[in-house]
């Protein structure tokens, strides 16, 4: 398995949660979510009831695979920022610390100005954050196994019974 | 790359389907989509051209339930098959768990398999994986054709390694369900091996 695989905790999530509701409330957006780059939802804020998230973070995360695929073409090592304007609504996707998507989707209760002014603080708390759970599972890695793994008794009957 | 979520208790797990244009990638997802529980599944993505042909990716959300208090979700992608989207594919691999190589049994189109897996794994030596060291299965599709090669005969050209294989027809379903469970149960057999 890639050692990249991210785990993630209780403490973590909710720092992380903090920083997405407060990024909600400072831009005035409608939605604020977390994709990781390979396309998995982490967390959001807002009004999400009405979207579907799934298929957004993994449209999210092709749209920067795209895009850094572009970038590197041009010798650029990444284009760290993408804005897509719409009639009504607006979104803003930023890189962040090489290895998340911050999404911020908005309309004109916002402006650009504000969103990117806020993104940028609230990129410098997330990219602590996610060190914290770089630091953390390379912790665990010297350390073995999780404390609670959900694998730890898990049978090929628990696997079929998925199938089922 | 697995996302294992603890505050949320959900383990997210991504597989990639891979092989040559017209092999039946989309076929598959689109009979996993239309024969699963509608609160088993998400919307299934295409992104694909005004003639159907995957011009960057499917995708497919599916949550198979839970394992010990822990939600089991796979993310499924297809990458296009045609040649000159190569650029693209390459793209979809990031943070595989799990690869199914669906391979077109009719004789004529042996070339285009080979080339196609060995365009794999270049792909993913590219990404720092080793397919030896993937979970990954086989899929050999069209079986209701009447030109196909001999199960034994692609097995000597494709899967040296003799992987787990399935004889499938897409369209109508067999082998299609078969192979996404043996992948899941390699992808889920790994994370245990490491958590």
């Amino acid at each position: 398995m890639s050692s990249s695989d991210l785990v993630m905790y209780e403490e973590e999530f909710r720092k992380i949660d903090e920083e997405l509701q407060k990024l909600y409330q400072l831009t005035n957006a409608m939605v604020v979510f977390l994709v990781d780059k390979n396309g998995q939802l982490i967390a959001s804020a807002g009004e999400t009831r009405d979207i579907d998230t799934t298929s957004l973070a993994s449209l999210t995360a092709g749209n920067i695979a795209a895009t850094g695929g572009i970038a590197r073409l041009l010798g650029e090592k990444e284009f760290t920022i993408l804005f897509h304007e719409g009639e009504k609504d607006n979104i803003h996707i930023s890189l962040i610390g090489q290895r998340v998507i911050l999404v911020v989707i908005f309309d004109k209760r916002s402006s650009l100005g504000l969103v990117r002014l806020r993104v940028k603080k609230a990129s410098e708390s997330l990219v602590s954050i996610f060190n914290d759970i770089t630091s953390k599972a390379e912790h665990e890695k010297i350390g073995g196994k999780l404390d609670e793994s959900p694998f730890a008794e898990i049978s090929d009957e628990d696997i079929d019974n998925l199938f089922r | 790359m697995s996302f294992i979520n603890y505050s949320s208790r959900e383990i997210n797990c991504k597989i990639v389907y891979y092989g040559p244009g017209l092999c039946g990638k989309t076929t598959n997802l689109q009979f996993v989509f239309k024969r699963t529980n509608p609160g088993q599944k998400g919307k299934l993505i295409s992104l694909a051209t005004e003639t159907e042909r995957t011009l960057f990716f499917d995708f497919l959300p599916l949550a198979l339930g839970d394992i010990k208090g822990f939600k089991i979700r796979f993310h499924l992608y297809t990458v296009p098959g045609q040649v000159f989207y190569a650029a693209s594919r390459k793209l979809i691999l990031k943070g595989v768990d799990g690869v199914v190589f669906v391979a077109d049994s009719q004789i004529e189109r042996m070339e285009a398999n080979i080339e196609s897996l060995d365009d794999l794994k270049i792909n993913l030596a590219e990404q720092g994986y080793d397919l030896d060291k993937l979970p990954y299965t086989v899929q050999y599709n069209k079986r209701d054709l009447t030109n196909v090669a001999p199960v034994d005969n692609m097995n000597a050209l494709l899967n040296p390694r003799n992987v787990p294989f399935f004889e499938a027809v897409a369209v109508t379903g067999p082998g299609v369900f078969e192979t996404l469970k043996n992948v899941a149960k390699q992808v889920l057999t790994e994370l245990k091996k490491h958590y």
